[in-house]
């Protein structure tokens, strides 16, 4: 649906005309201010949240044994979505993957070569409409399959919200003895902000799903689990949403186990442990997240503990409630509004749990966009970066 | 096994409008990709809807119960009772579920009179294994294809047999037994649901050749035809050629609002054209008419590895729109009467079977009296049967109960334990016991 997706592709394509147009002006968008100590450009190639090395990648515990004595390879996250794709397609002759533009590749690449290898009747262009690409799924999936459907963009997902919400998520439930859901399906959805995506290519609506019983809402962090997750996704017998950070499509690269494997739904992964405070985050801002705690740590001699819900419902609470219950200290980090958003939840769960709420020793921060829209030009003002989660650690430290 | 999906031939067509190739000096029709038989014209002229004749309406036999088409078959006498006997079962039970939700003893209902034909003569044509998609005016599907009276009602009471477990309203039928999808309120949400129903059970027989050839059948009324449902639903079944026969129940009315509100085409025959699907337009109020399209429809659904079909039924809806509705505050009662008693399809086939001998007064009073006992004795035994266990309430929202819906069900049982006399909890199975894990 998005006006400007091929735009967006092409700029992946490294386009001629960036030759032309003088370095300093090509500059602006990805340069920082001289001066600026915390807002620097995330170093993907060191990051620590990604399997920099082989050995990195197969020691995750989560891993099962097969997959953790063999071997990797370098993968960016749409080459490992398209990885998880053709291991979902060849295992199982009921997947089938469809949505706008997915027969040639996808407009990010996601679904190359999956026409070729597995013929359009699996792996096909739908009309474009949002409705109609869901609507099409439940009923294939209602009847034993497990379609995959691509929304093209997050922002596009509202016209499909009636399908999703009213029949997708109730399914089972309207079913009842008759035993159909539409628990097959799978939506794959490019979210979040990518610096210049403006009002309707930048949107993280997860919050609106994680108020829908009956729905799973996954959201990735990097190639690794970006594949474990989704084959989980697609295995799984409720509907799934998963969100796809399109920042990290191409950024975040690393080594990924070959072969198939899946990680577990509903379960946050500890990143980084620590013991004065907690950082609950998914998908994209756990790269600034991390890039702040670094720098915390460094500025105020402090520890602190990240967690990935990875899963944002139903969520592991039990894993947050622990954490902070050690620490006594949460802060809750994500792109989209502050208002009702996942933020909202974790605050509310932790202060409603009594043994947790009896040993914070400060408030539960979110630090979350603005509640604007997302404009072209502001948005890195909106958008958490590390100097704004910097900040709130230093309130947090003060306070405490 | 992923071969038997010949990726080659299939490519080929994935790619179809990336080859096209420009204009050539002098060609007669265009070349552009998005329309390629168009011819060119000199002449400025707007295709006026009004200049294209109305879609003509099939009819096999006259409203006095004659067969009008010498070179048509009707089916045997034995399906024309059997189909006559449904038809009069669906409304016996709509008089008393009417009557029933104006006592209060169920919480709502919505009678089918004057589409009886539609729903149970398009069913007749279709077999068993074929799936269906309903709006909610259908009972008369559910009655063709097996549904019993027990299973109404059970529906109807939300008991502890109903297959819905309670959690529906009224009229909201389901039965995976008889492969008709559970229906939902929101209108036109089944129709792109059936199209991709339809492309499943398509694939399943690529993927197994002994699987028997299967067509989804789906129906809504005019008014749900408005919603953007309906236009993704047509336009992808047409583009992934789904074997799905959709039908249109035009009744004139979408709750108030008359069809010249609704839209200023030619009915919602016209739009199938349009998408290209083949479509026509059939007598609502003729049984036989109405079985022989959808037999036909169901062929056609299946030819050439499958594509979809659009039937548009015409008919008058005779009730109100549901027990919420006093239809008088819209339109006249002379209007409904009118069609009551001199157009439906219950009388056209009784005068059908009384020209051939098949039906007479008695039998009718027989008849008539036997199905409103057989439905009285079902309705009995529902309003007796206990709701079904508490428990029911948090289940099958996610394919296991997850942590914390066990734990909302666990501060229900509490609340109940603390404050007993604030709830009555004695008609469901089992009591409060359910809720504990």
């Amino acid at each position: 649906m998005g006006v400007f997706s091929r735009e967006i592709r092409s700029l992946g394509r490294l386009p001629k005309y960036q030759h032309t147009i003088k370095l300093d002006k090509c500059r602006r968008y990805s340069t920082h201010p001289p001066n600026a100590r915390l807002n620097l450009p995330i170093e993907y190639s060191t990051s620590p949240l990604l399997a920099q090395s082989s050995q990195a990648a197969l020691q995750n515990q989560e891993l099962p044994e097969d997959i953790r004595n063999g071997t990797t390879k370098r993968m960016n996250l749409f080459q490992s979505i398209n990885d998880a794709l053709s291991i979902a397609l060849a295992a199982d002759d009921s997947v089938m993957l469809f949505g706008e533009d997915v027969a040639f590749g996808g407009v990010f690449r996601c679904s190359m070569n999956l026409a070729e290898n597995f013929g359009g009747e699996r792996v096909f262009n739908t009309p474009l409409t949002e409705q109609g690409i869901i609507g099409f799924a439940i009923g294939v999936a209602a009847e034993g399959m497990r379609p995959v459907a691509e929304i093209q963009f997050a922002d596009y997902i509202y016209p499909a919200f009636d399908q999703l919400v009213n029949e997708a998520a109730k399914f089972r439930y309207r079913d009842a003895k008759g035993g159909r859901s539409a628990g097959g399906l799978t939506v794959r959805v490019p979210t979040g902000g990518v610096g210049h995506g403006a009002l309707y290519h930048s949107q993280s609506p997860e919050s609106l799903f994680t108020h829908i019983p009956g729905l799973r809402v996954i959201i990735p962090r990097s190639p690794l689990q970006a594949k474990g997750l989704l084959l989980s996704a697609i295995e799984s017998n409720d509907p799934c949403i998963f969100m796809e950070p399109k920042a990290l499509y191409r950024a975040a690269v690393e080594q990924v186990p070959i072969g198939a494997y899946t990680l577990p739904l509903s379960k946050a992964e500890v990143l980084k442990e620590g013991s004065d405070l907690t950082i609950v985050s998914y998908g994209h801002p756990l790269y600034t997240c991390s890039a702040a705690i670094e720098q915390a740590e460094k500025d105020f001699g402090i520890s602190i503990e990240l967690i990935d819900l990875r899963t944002v419902y139903p969520w592991d609470k039990e894993c947050v409630l622990e954490s902070v219950r050690k620490t006594g200290r949460c802060m809750v980090v994500h792109e989209s509004m502050v208002n009702a958003g996942v933020g909202a939840e974790v605050a509310a769960t932790i202060q409603e749990d009594k043994d947790t709420f009896l040993r914070l020793e400060a408030p539960v921060m979110r630090v979350a966009g603005f509640s604007t829209h997302i404009p072209l030009m502001f948005e890195k003002f909106t958008i958490p970066d590390v100097t704004s989660k910097s900040a709130q650690v230093v309130c947090c430290n003060e306070r405490g | 096994m992923r071969m038997a999906f010949a990726p080659r031939r299939a490519l080929s067509q994935t790619y179809r409008c990336s080859s096209s190739i420009s204009q050539k000096p002098g060609s007669a029709g265009v070349r552009f990709p998005g329309a390629v038989d168009s011819k060119f014209t000199n002449s400025l002229q707007f295709e006026h809807p009004a200049t294209y004749p109305a879609i003509p309406t099939y009819r096999a036999m006259s409203p006095e119960g004659e067969i009008i088409d010498p070179s048509f078959e009707p089916g045997s006498d034995e399906l024309a009772i059997q189909m006559y006997k449904n038809m009069v079962a669906v409304s016996v039970m709509d008089l008393i579920m009417f009557d029933a939700q104006r006592q209060g003893r169920i919480s709502f209902y919505m009678t089918s009179h004057g589409e009886e034909g539609t729903c149970v003569g398009s069913a007749s044509a279709l077999e068993p294994e074929d799936v269906i998609f309903s709006q909610y005016r259908e009972a008369g599907v559910f009655m063709q294809r097996g549904f019993t009276y027990d299973n109404f009602m059970s529906q109807l009471f939300a008991n502890n047999k109903d297959n819905g477990k309670g959690r529906n309203m009224p009229v909201h039928y389901g039965s995976a037994e008889l492969n008709i999808h559970t229906i939902s309120s929101p209108l036109a949400t089944q129709i792109p649901q059936a199209a991709g129903a339809a492309y499943a059970l398509k694939m399943q027989r690529l993927i197994d050749p002994n699987t028997p050839p299967r067509v989804v059948a789906c129906y809504f009324g005019e008014g749900a035809a408005s919603e953007g449902d309906f236009h993704a639903a047509l336009n992808i079944a047409a583009t992934r050629s789904c074997p799905v026969v959709f039908i249109c129940r035009n009744n004139g009315y979408a709750i108030s609002t008359p069809t010249l509100e609704q839209y200023r085409g030619d009915g919602i025959a016209s739009r199938g054209i349009g998408y290209g699907i083949d479509t026509i337009r059939v007598d609502g109020n003729d049984i036989w008419a109405v079985r022989e399209v959808t037999k036909r429809a169901r062929e056609l659904a299946l030819k050439d590895g499958g594509k979809p079909v659009l039937v548009e039924a015409m008919s008058y809806r005779i009730s109100h729109h549901s027990t919420s509705d006093d239809s008088f505050a819209y339109r006249a009662r002379v209007e409904v009467e009118d069609w009551k008693r001199r157009d439906n399809p219950i009388t056209r086939l009784r005068k059908y079977m009384e020209l051939r001998g098949l039906w007479n007064d008695e039998k009718e009073a027989e008849l008539r009296a036997n199905t409103r006992k057989d439905v009285l004795k079902a309705f009995a035994s529902a309003e007796k049967e206990k709701k079904p266990p508490l428990r029911t309430l948090f289940e099958d929202v996610y394919e296991d109960m997850i942590p914390d819906l066990k734990e909302q069900m666990k501060e229900l049982s509490d609340i109940m334990e603390r404050y007993p006399d604030e709830y009555d909890v004695s008609e469901f199975e089992g009591g409060k016991s359910s809720l504990s894990n």
